[in-house]
C-alpha cells in the first residue's frame, strides 16, 4: 500500500507541476504589452522598410501565429499543436519549423549533459563519502577542492579551463563541437572528431557536478558518523568495513532526493557552459533565439527543458521509493 | 581532584572545539553569550573575501580615477600604469568598470536574496505553525514551484521584462524583483519543517493559554528558533540571486545599460575577448563572481558548524589530547580505586 499510495502522490504532484509549466511557458511571453510580432517587426522597420511592407509583415505573422484570435482559443490551438509534436515555426529563420532547430542542437545537448550528471553523482558521492570516513587531511583537501568546483559558477570554471587548456596550452580545439567543414553525420571520422569537441565541456561539467555531490555526501555522512545506531555497531565491535556499508547507504537517501532537486540547476547552467565554448547545443540556440527576438523557439527550447526535467526528477523520486524500505516497509505497517 | 579532571574529559567528550576552560573563572563567566559561539577560522577567511569585495565595489570608485562610463582607449587595450587592466571591449577601463558591476551585482543579489527569504520565511512559517489544509496548500505550490526549473521561468519572464518601457523594470531593481520572486520554495520547505517542529513546544502552549495572538506567537516565540537557520538561508540565496543575475545576463537578458558582472562577462563572450587572448576583459569577472560565491558558501558552511555542533570537526591534535586525557583519568580512577583514599597525590 505505501509504495503505491507514494507513486501515486508523486505521480499527482509531477502532473500538477507540468500543467503549470506549460500554462506558464504559453503565458508569459504574452504578458508583455503588445506583442512579440510588435518586437520583430519594429525591428524590421529599423532595416529600412516602408510601412506598407511592415503593416502586411505583421499581419501575415499575426495570423500565422494566431496572435489575432483569443486568448483561450491560441491556448486550444498551443496544447494542441504541441501534441501533434508541432512547435511553431521561427521567426529569425522563417519557415524553418522549430522541431528541426532542436533536432539539430538536442543531441549536442544530451551527449554532453548525460554523463557528466551521472559520472558527477557517483563520483562525487564516493569522494564525499571517503572524505567523511577518513576526516584529517583527506577530509580537508576533498572538502576545500569541492566547495571551491561547487561554488564556482559552471561558466567560470568554463572560461578559465578554454582559456588555459584550450588557448594557451592548445591542448583542446578552442570551441565549436566538430572541425570546420566537417558536418554531423553517423560515422568514425565525424565521431572520432567531435570527441575531441567533447572533452573539454564535459571536463568542465563534471568537476562542478562532483564538487556539488561531494559537498552535499560529505556533510550527511558525517551527520550520520555521529548518529547513536553507529556509536552502538561500533560497542557491538562491528568491523569498519560493514560500517561504512551502513553509513553509505543511509546518507544515499538524501543524495538520491538531491540529485533530483539539483537537475534543473545542472541543466541551467549546463546551457551557459555550452555558450562559452559554443557547442551548438539547446543553449546555444537559446541564445541566438533570445538576441533575435525569436519567441517560438525560446518557448519550445524552454518547454522542452522543463519537461526533461520534471521527467528526469519524476523517474528519480520513483526510483527512490523503490529504494528506501521505509516505504516498502510501510507496506506491512499499520494500514 | 578528581572532580576538576571529569570535568575536562566530559567537555571535551562534548566537542572538542568546544571552548571549554577545565577551571571556569569569573572572568569566564562574565562573557556575553555570542563570544562563546564557536567562529573557528573559516568564517574569518569566508567574512574576509566578502568584506574585501564590498570595499572594492562600494569604496573602491571613490579612490580610481577613471569612471566606468568615460572612454580612455580602444578595443582591449593591453594593461598599463594608467589602467591596472586595460580597457574592455568599448574602450572603458576594466578596473572601473569591474568595480561598477560588482557594486550592482552585490545590490542585486542583496535584493533579491533578502526579498526571497522573506517570502520564503514568512510562507514556510505559517504553513508550519498553523498546519491544517493551509499547509497543504501552501506547500503543495511551494512544491510545485520547486519542481519547474526557475530559470526556465527566469528566462521568460526578463525576456517578457525587457521589452517593457517602464526603465524601473528593465534596470538591475526589476531583475532582482524577478529573481526573488522565484526562488523562495526550497527556503520556505525548510523553513516549514522547523517551524512545524518548533510548534510542538512547550513555550508555544504557554504563550497561546496567555492569550497571545498568533502573529505574536510567530514573531516572538517562532521565529527567534529559527533565526540561526533563516540567516543561513538568507546568505545562500545571496548566493544564488547573484549566480541567477549573471546567467541571465550571459544569455542577453541582463538589465540592459547597465553594468553588472554577467553583462562584463557577456560582452566578453560577444568580443571573443577569450579567443583572443584578452585575458584582462574575461578574467577579472570571472575571478570576483567565483570570489563571492565561494566567500558567501564557504560562510554559510561556517555558520552551519557554528550552530550545529554535529557537525563540527575536531582537529586530530585536539582528538589525541583527549584520548591521553581520558587515558590519564581513567588510569587515575582506577589507582584511587585500588589505593586507600588519602594515599594517592594526584597530578593534574
Amino acid at each position: 500500500m505505501g509504495l503505491r499510495r507514494y507513486l501515486a502522490s508523486k505521480t499527482g504532484w509531477y502532473l500538477g507541476a507540468l500543467v503549470v509549466a506549460v500554462v506558464l511557458n504559453f503565458l508569459l511571453p504574452r504578458l508583455i504589452p503588445g506583442n512579440p510580432v510588435d518586437v520583430i517587426v519594429s525591428g524590421l522597420g529599423q532595416g529600412g522598410l516602408s510601412s506598407e511592407a511592415q503593416r502586411q509583415i505583421y499581419e501575415q505573422f499575426m495570423k500565422e501565429f494566431g496572435l489575432d484570435q483569443p486568448m483561450w482559443n491560441q491556448f486550444v490551438t498551443y496544447i494542441t499543436s504541441i501534441f501533434q509534436g508541432n512547435l511553431g515555426k521561427s521567426f529569425a529563420f522563417y519557415p524553418t519549423p522549430v522541431t528541426d532547430l532542436i533536432a539539430q542542437s538536442l543531441p549536442f545537448t544530451l551527449v554532453l549533459q548525460i554523463p557528466a550528471i551521472l559520472l558527477g553523482w557517483i563520483i562525487g558521492n564516493v569522494l564525499g563519502a571517503v572524505a567523511a570516513y577518513k576526516g584529517g587531511a583527506w577530509d580537508k583537501s576533498v572538502f576545500t577542492t569541492s566547495l571551491v568546483f561547487n561554488s564556482m559558477p559552471y561558466y567560470c570554471l568554463s572560461i578559465i579551463l578554454l582559456y588555459v587548456l584550450a588557448v594557451m596550452l592548445g591542448w583542446f580545439p578552442p570551441g565549436g563541437a566538430y572541425s570546420l567543414g566537417n558536418s554531423p553525420e553517423w560515422s568514425m571520422a565525424f565521431f572520432t572528431d567531435a570527441l575531441q569537441y567533447w572533452w573539454l565541456p564535459f571536463i568542465s561539467l563534471l568537476l562542478i557536478n562532483i564538487g556539488g555531490q561531494a559537498v552535499g555526501m560529505r556533510s550527511m555522512a558525517i551527520y550520520e558518523l555521529g548518529s547513536d545506531y553507529v556509536n552502538y555497531s561500533r560497542s557491538l565491535g562491528i568491523g569498519d568495513a560493514k560500517m561504512t556499508t551502513y553509513i553509505f547507504r543511509n546518507a544515499m537517501l538524501p543524495q538520491i532526493t538531491g540529485l533530483a532537486l539539483s537537475i534543473g540547476t545542472m541543466v541551467g547552467g549546463a546551457l551557459i557552459t555550452e555558450l562559452v565554448f559554443s557547442y551548438p547545443g539547446m543553449g546555444t540556440l537559446l541564445f541566438n533565439a533570445i538576441a533575435a527576438n525569436d519567441y517560438p523557439v525560446v518557448q519550445a527550447v524552454t518547454l522542452i527543458i522543463t519537461v526533461a526535467v520534471l521527467v528526469a526528477n519524476y523517474m528519480v523520486e520513483v526510483l527512490y521509493g523503490f529504494i528506501d524500505p521505509r516505504i516498502r516497509a510501510s507496506k506491512s505497517g499499520e494500514k | 581532584m578528581t572532580n576538576i579532571s571529569s570535568n575536562a574529559v566530559t567537555a571535551e567528550a562534548e566537542g572538542p572545539l568546544v571552548p571549554t576552560d577545565p577551571t571556569p573563572g569569573p572572568k569566564a563567566k562574565a562573557k556575553p553569550a555570542w563570544m562563546n559561539l564557536n567562529f573557528g577560522p573559516r568564517l574569518w577567511v569566508s567574512l574576509g573575501i566578502i568584506v574585501v569585495i564590498a570595499l572594492l565595489a562600494f569604496v573602491g570608485p571613490l579612490l580610481y580615477p577613471y569612471g566606468p562610463d568615460e572612454k580612455v582607449g580602444s578595443l582591449y587595450d593591453a594593461p598599463s600604469a594608467a589602467h591596472w587592466l586595460g580597457t574592455e571591449n568599448f574602450g572603458y577601463d576594466v578596473v572601473a568598470v569591474l568595480m561598477a558591476s560588482t557594486r550592482n551585482s552585490l545590490i542585486n543579489g542583496l535584493l533579491a536574496g533578502t526579498l526571497a527569504t522573506v517570502i520564503g520565511v514568512g510562507i514556510g512559517v505559517v504553513a508550519g505553525y498553523i498546519g491544517g489544509w493551509l499547509e497543504e496548500l501552501l506547500m503543495g505550490i511551494t512544491n510545485i514551484v520547486l519542481a519547474i526549473p526557475s530559470i526556465v521561468i527566469l528566462i521568460l519572464i526578463s525576456m517578457s521584462l525587457q521589452s517593457t518601457d517602464i526603465p524601473f523594470f528593465k534596470g538591475i531593481v526589476g531583475l532582482a524583483l524577478v529573481i526573488g520572486i522565484t526562488s523562495w520554495p526550497w527556503t520556505a520547505r525548510a523553513v516549514r519543517a522547523q517551524a512545524s517542529s518548533v510548534s510542538t513546544r512547550e513555550h508555544i502552549d504557554v504563550a497561546k493559554l496567555s492569550g497571545a495572538r498568533t502573529p505574536g506567537i510567530l514573531i516572538r516565540d517562532v521565529l527567534p528558533y529559527l533565526a540561526s537557520y533563516v540567516v543561513m538561508a538568507w546568505v545562500l540565496q545571496l548566493a544564488s540571486a547573484i549566480l541567477a543575475e549573471s546567467t541571465l545576463s550571459m544569455l542577453g537578458l541582463g538589465p540592459s545599460g547597465t553594468n553588472s558582472l554577467g553583462m562584463q562577462l557577456h560582452w566578453a563572450l560577444a568580443f571573443q575577448s577569450v579567443a583572443t587572448g584578452a585575458w584582462w576583459a574575461f578574467l577579472p569577472p570571472t575571478i570576483v563572481l567565483t570570489l563571492i560565491s565561494f566567500g558567501l558558501l564557504y560562510l554559510q558552511s561556517s555558520l552551519d558548524e557554528v550552530f550545529n555542533p554535529r557537525l563540527r570537526r575536531g582537529k586530530k591534535k585536539n582528538l589525541a589530547a583527549a584520548a591521553k586525557r581520558r587515558e590519564e583519568a581513567a588510569r587515575k580512577l582506577e589507582e584511587e580505586m585500588k589505593a586507600p583514599a588519602g594515599v594517592t597525590e594526584v597530578i593534574v
